[in-house]
């Protein structure tokens, strides 16, 4: 336990700087952009004069040198505020907040879908290298993996949705269906079964392809060789000995891809019409709102540290070597 | 010249090389092939495909021909995916040589801007730089590279670590080599195979991520793109879905034919270490 805060404590210390360096390249890119928000707000109601223009640069603090208002920005962070939505007209925390369980339970499902037939299909395929099914499941997950997963959404909701009819094509639930409790729930997830399934698919050929590889290795170490000349059963050293040490950098790979899967959503969200993050993402960037953009690139951030902190404490349960004699830096 | 014979040698390099061949050819001679604008309109609208021999793919909404377009797009697809790996390899090469030269304050400075750029997702960077600096086919391949450095450069840096402490590079510091020299002449060369396998990588997602950035409307509108005709065809999805699904079966190809290409090279580098 004593391991594990540790670990925590190193993490986040290392994470600020990072997290500092982030806010303020964003920061400086977002302040490159020609016009701001208030000329997008004029344009989007239809043109204003330049004194309600003042006006409003005045209100949103626009009229401040950049320094300024990097201070005001850091300064207010600190009390967990975000800032101010123009285009929506709400505070960004709030939007975000309301749009981030969607995305969640997306990238939630998708990543144990994955993760679990990833791994299985990676063990029957490194079972074996070089056999007929190694290559088979090898060259099949090559090419799901080439796929990319805006075009594999539209295919399986030409598929299931148009024209098999089984599935709703778009939404996150059917909308004014009165639905609680358990149906409201199985509503919700045949919603997301296209979705997951087109995220799911794709990563699961990445996670096949890791498992498999890392077996392969692992086939030519020393202790699997020990363990064969012990006499151990074929399926006891699949599973004991070679699937368990090339799990460990799929547990890796699960941290480095939690960036990648993020942005994935936002394409994946604006196919099937999901009010998630992805999609908040992309409509800030429509409505040339440079707060609420500004907020999703920090919040994915500060997830993305989180994600990869769960993966460091699970990788240290599962390799008792992490984080046991390092020292306090 | 030998690399390029072990590649060959192995499967998956000769099909991939082979793959990637074809298409170069056809990204070359696509003015030959389908003479004039892509984007102009050249026949009846929504034609189906493979009904009329002059247009085997069909014509999309506008009644531009989707063949033309394939051919048209294979040219943009490769060569922002070329040119925005070239660049994060580049930039990735001179951080992670930098880093690990000089060590020390300016090492760990670079390295929490690489994990600055590793935290914020590739995909949303690409999205916030275009939208602000505005669409066109330099900002699309720089945007990627935004997002792509960040792996070759801790790379590098991580291979001049550990040749920097070989015993050639200590006898050439010895008879006195200008540091430049040696980074340049006995460091980089022996740094590079491990960079240059990761950059097949690259190119594949660079392909894809251009992909995504035009299918949502981010890329430039001048250039027929594989993505931009799948957000096209995206919008009459339930009468006519071959509109998106061939340019999407083009771009599959293309990446697979990439990952074959970068499979092989990995072995042939591989294979070239194990016997000096």
């Amino acid at each position: 336990m004593n391991r594990a805060i540790r670990l925590i404590r190193r993490r986040a210390i290392s994470s600020i700087p990072v997290l500092l360096i982030v806010i303020v390249l964003t920061f400086l890119l977002l302040e490159s952009a020609s016009g701001d928000a208030v000329d997008a707000y004029l344009l989007s109601i239809g043109g204003g004069d330049a004194t309600v223009a003042q006006s409003l640069r005045q209100a949103y603090g626009l009229d401040q040198s950049m320094l300024a208002r990097l201070w005001l920005y850091f300064s207010s962070l600190v009390t967990f505020d975000l800032g101010w939505s123009v285009a929506f007209g709400r505070p960004v925390l709030d939007l975000i907040f309301e749009r981030l369980p969607n995305t969640l339970l997306l990238m939630g499902s998708a990543t144990a879908l994955s993760f679990g037939f990833g791994s299985a299909l990676g063990i029957l395929a490194g079972a074996k290298p070089e056999s007929i099914r190694d290559r088979v499941l090898s060259t099949g997950s090559l090419i799901l993996y080439a796929i990319p997963s805006f075009w594999l959404g539209l295919v399986l909701s030409i598929v299931f949705a148009v024209q098999l009819r089984w599935l709703p094509t778009s939404g996150i639930e059917t909308i004014a269906s009165g639905k609680a409790g358990f149906a409201r729930a199985l509503d919700i997830a045949k919603h997301l079964v296209l979705p997951v399934g087109a995220l799911a698919l794709i990563y699961m050929a990445l996670f096949l392809r890791v498992m498999r590889s890392g077996m392969a290795e692992a086939w030519a170490l020393d202790f699997v060789l020990f363990a064969r000349s012990k006499g151990l059963s074929r399926s006891r050293i699949v599973l004991r000995h070679v699937a368990r040490n090339a799990l460990l950098p799929l547990v890796t790979m699960l941290g480095l891809q939690s960036a990648a899967m993020l942005g994935g959503s936002v394409v994946i969200e604006s196919i099937f019409a999901i009010p998630g993050f992805g999609r908040l993402a992309q409509e800030a960037v429509s409505g040339r709102d440079a707060p609420l953009l500004m907020g999703i690139i920090v919040v994915s951030a500060v997830l993305v540290i989180c994600v990869n902190l769960l993966v460091d404490l699970v990788y240290a349960a599962l390799d008792p070597r992490v984080g046991a004699s390092e020292p306090n830096t | 010249m030998r690399l390029l014979r072990d590649l060959v040698r192995t499967p998956e390099g000769a099909i991939g090389l082979g793959i990637l061949a074809a298409l170069m050819l056809v990204a070359l001679f696509a003015p030959v092939l389908s003479p004039g604008d892509p984007l102009r309109i050249t026949g009846r609208a929504l034609l189906p495909p493979f009904t009329d021999p002059a247009f085997p793919l069909g014509t999309d909404r506008l009644g531009r021909d989707v063949l033309a377009g394939i051919l048209h797009g294979t040219h943009t697809s490769l060569a922002v995916g070329l040119a925005a790996a070239l660049a994060a390899i580049a930039i990735g090469l001179c951080v992670g040589l930098t880093a690990g030269f000089a060590g020390g304050l300016v090492d760990e400075g670079l390295m929490r801007v690489v994990d600055a750029f590793q935290i914020v997702p590739s995909f949303l960077l690409a999205l916030a730089f275009v939208s602000v600096i505005g669409a066109s086919v330099p900002v699309v391949v720089l945007a990627i590279a935004l997002g792509a450095w960040a792996d070759p450069a801790r790379l590098t840096r991580a291979q001049v670590l550990s040749i920097r402490e070989r015993d050639y590079v200590a006898s050439a510091r010895v008879i006195g080599m200008h540091p430049a020299e040696i980074a340049f002449r006995e460091i980089l060369p022996n740094a590079l195979p491990p960079v240059l396998a990761l950059s097949a990588i690259i190119v594949a997602a660079a392909i894809l991520t251009e992909a995504a950035l035009s299918f949502l409307g981010l890329g430039d509108p001048n250039v027929v793109t594989w993505g931009s005709m799948i957000a096209e065809g995206r919008n009459i999805l339930r009468s006519s879905p071959s509109l998106s699904i061939f340019p999407g079966i083009a771009l599959v190809v293309t990446v697979v034919g990439v990952y074959l290409f970068s499979e092989g090279l990995t072995k042939a580098l591989s294979s070239r270490r194990l016997e000096p």
